[in-house]
């Protein structure tokens, strides 16, 4: 076993660092209490390639690994999750199954402008009384000529306001059930696309989520993703790719605050010493310490798998279940550690606090992930 | 055009630097080693002298260990065609004039019309390499440059370079040898694709044998580095603010002379 990054590796996570703290870092604290869309930065992402790290150059993007993608997104989770829930559903969520599903021309159309960050994708899979139970699915695409008609409502969709272009769930064939359900990539405007909402949030407020209404929405057929009935695996295996995504932005998430928290420890003095001198301090910080590696060493294990070609499902579920757990225990004590002062904005822990939240519950609850791990450990379905 | 960038691989300006056992150099354990900033300043101003032109190429060379092959790479990645990597025991002491020495004689071999230098490597502060490359090739030099453009005919370049209180305008014939001051640019980062083409592109291993030069015994030795003694404790003055600043004016003007 061998655990080293390679040189490549090692100068996009540099990048990554040195992106978030000179350019995310000045503006994160204040993009997250006015619920801004931060189109500057994101846009600045795109330009060096964090929109499609492991997208083939030939189709706008970097030509890097799953391995690169997560060093990148703890990174800029580290500084702002926001930045990071936009980075990963791009990657994961839109681009990963249009490379993987997508025709030739539909590469070109909705990969290429993608991967390269001119424009930005979502996935849109959950509905009002789908969301852990995602194949309950009430949107229908209904074929009409050369055409699908869609109608149905679509329920937290991250980018959804600022997205170019949504692959969106549909059922085609409600009488097979999860066999009928079909992926479609839809542009905005088409007329029958309608946005009508953006959620107000707790966290991660500075990347917008969404409601989809489609009403008569006519899309193409050759905008169908993969063929009829693929709809539902296309979506889940995305969530397997995203899942590695939202492991690492938790880990992120979890490590920034523990890096202000060492920080912290070594300043603030009580009791005549530095606070990073009582024990009980010290055993915090030691806990945090152990389980963010712990982490780390899920969300590269089951990012080198993918790389490599080899089922990494259920290894991806474990890294989000337990990154996700970890970074909100993290968060609480990092808040802990600040004392009366990590509940205060200025100090910024709270922040990272109340981002940390989502990713127990986003592409999967903490509880589907038990139930992905224990199916697979009792072969059942 | 070809454009000739020598850079220096240092620590990390948030480094720690502690002086080595042997209290003649630096420990070199956990140091975090980058380009140094001014010749990041040198490499962006060559890229942008190729890409204003429309062609050329950009050369970057490094006298400097294995490990700054990582320097030269991150150059490739920012988007320098290829580099070259002075790498030889036989440097291993080598002093400024030694590796003035080596650089002119492969710039000679490379023979470009335009050669950057950052104004200085930010470890030893010596600022001494592009003025005695210059000296060795007998070309003109301007050090500290804040602006340049190149004529379209490529036989001059007019730069503007730092002097008190302004700028100072020069017209140099090619070539010429330019080091970069803080305010030239903004030096771009690499990008993701710059990153993953750098392995593809060249990077040359030359010898001092492969340059006629002979082992250099340096001219100047460092006989020892030492720490600066440290800071005497700061004073708290306690006691009512009224009492305290007059305390604050008698010791500023009493005991430290400074009003
Ligand atoms: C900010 C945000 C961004 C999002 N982004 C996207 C996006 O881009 N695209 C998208 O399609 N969706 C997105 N989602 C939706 C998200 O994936 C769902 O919210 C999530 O899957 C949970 O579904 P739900 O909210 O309907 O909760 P429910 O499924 O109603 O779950 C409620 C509770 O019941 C538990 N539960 C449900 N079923 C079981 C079971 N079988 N066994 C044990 N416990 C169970 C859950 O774990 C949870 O604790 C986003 C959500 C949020 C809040
Ligand atoms: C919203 C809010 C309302 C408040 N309201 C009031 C109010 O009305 N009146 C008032 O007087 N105060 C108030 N406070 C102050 C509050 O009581 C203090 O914040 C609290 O006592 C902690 O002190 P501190 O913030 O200075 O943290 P610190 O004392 O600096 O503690 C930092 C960390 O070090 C730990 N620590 C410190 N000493 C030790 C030790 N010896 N051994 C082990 N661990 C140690 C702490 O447990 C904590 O984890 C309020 C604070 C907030 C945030």
């Amino acid at each position: 076993m061998k655990l080293e990054l390679t040189e490549e590796q090692q100068m996009i996570q540099a990048l990554a660092r040195e992106f978030a703290e000179k350019e995310v870092q000045p503006v994160a604290g204040r993009l997250d209490q006015e619920a801004r869309f931060p189109h500057e930065t994101v846009k600045r992402m795109g330009e060096l390639g964090f929109l499609g790290i492991a997208v083939p150059e030939a189709y706008g993007g970097a030509g890097a690994d799953p391995v690169a993608y997560v060093l990148a997104l703890e990174e800029i989770a580290k500084v702002c999750a926001s930045h990071a829930v936009i980075m990963s559903v791009n990657n994961s969520l839109y681009c990963d199954p249009v490379l993987k599903y997508g025709t030739e021309d539909q590469r070109r159309k909705f990969l290429t402008p993608f991967a390269s960050g001119q424009k930005i994708g979502c996935f849109a899979l959950t509905e009002p009384q789908a969301g852990s139970d995602a194949s309950n699915q009430h949107t229908l695409a209904v074929p009409d000529g050369s055409r699908y008609v869609l109608n149905g409502r679509k329920a937290f969709v991250t980018n959804g306001r600022e997205a170019a272009a949504a692959l969106v769930v549909a059922q085609t064939d409600a009488a097979k059930g999860r066999h009928g359900i079909s992926a479609f990539l839809v542009e905005k405007g088409t007329p029958g696309f309608l946005v009508p909402k953006v959620e107000d949030k707790l966290g991660i407020r500075a990347s917008d989520t969404a409601e989809f209404v489609f009403e008569d929405c006519r899309v193409p057929a050759e905008n169908r993703l993969g063929s009829e009935g693929m709809g539902f695996k296309i979506a889940m295996s995305s969530l397997d790719g995203g899942r590695i995504g939202i492991a690492a932005q938790a880990l992120g998430i979890a490590a920034g605050a523990f890096e202000r928290s060492v920080a912290y420890a070594k300043e603030r003095k009580a009791f005549g010493v530095p606070i990073g001198q009582h024990q009980m301090v010290q055993w915090m910080l030691a806990d945090m310490a152990t389980a963010i590696d712990a982490a780390r060493l899920l969300v590269w294990r089951a990012a080198t798998l993918k790389g490599a070609g080899q089922p990494f499902g259920v290894e991806a579920s474990m890294a989000k279940l337990f990154a996700s757990e970890m970074a909100m225990k993290v968060t609480t004590d990092a808040i802990q550690v600040h004392g009366g002062y990590g509940y205060i904005k200025e100090f910024q822990v709270e922040r990272y606090f109340r981002d940390a939240k989502i990713t127990q519950i986003y592409e999967g609850t903490s509880q589907i992930q038990k139930l992905v791990i224990a199916r697979h450990l009792l072969g059942t379905q | 055009m070809k454009i000739v960038v020598a850079v220096k691989q240092v620590p990390d300006t948030a480094t720690q630097v502690k002086i080595g056992a042997d209290s003649k150099g630096i420990d070199p354990a956990g140091i975090t080693w980058i380009v140094s900033p001014y010749d990041e300043f040198a490499v962006e101003e060559a890229l942008r002298v190729k890409e204003k032109r429309g062609d050329g190429e950009v050369v970057v060379v490094t006298l400097g260990p294995e490990r700054a092959k990582e320097a030269l790479r991150t150059c490739l990645a920012m988007g320098a065609d290829r580099a070259i990597h002075l790498n030889d025991p036989a440097w291993e002491a080598a002093d400024s004039l030694a590796v003035s020495r080596a650089l002119a004689a492969v710039i000679r071999q490379e023979g470009p019309q335009l050669v950057f230098f950052g104004r200085q490597a930010i470890d030893d502060d010596m600022g001494a390499v592009s003025t005695q490359v210059a000296e060795f090739l007998g070309w003109p030099c301007a050090s500290w440059i804040m602006e340049e453009t190149v004529a379209a005919d490529a036989s001059s370049v007019r730069v503007a370079r730092q002097v008190e209180g302004g700028l100072e305008i020069f017209d140099i014939p090619l070539p010429c040898v330019l080091s970069a001051q803080k305010g030239l640019n903004e030096p771009r980062y690499p990008t993701l694709k710059g990153i993953m083409g750098a392995k593809k592109k060249e990077i040359r291993d030359v010898k001092a044998a492969d340059l006629g030069l002979g082992a250099d015994g340096p001219r100047l030795s460092v006989v020892a580095l030492e720490g600066l003694p440290p800071r005497p404790p700061g004073r708290i003055l306690s006691g009512e603010p009224a009492a305290a600043a007059k305390e604050l004016v008698r010791s500023l003007r009493e005991d430290a002379k400074a009003i």
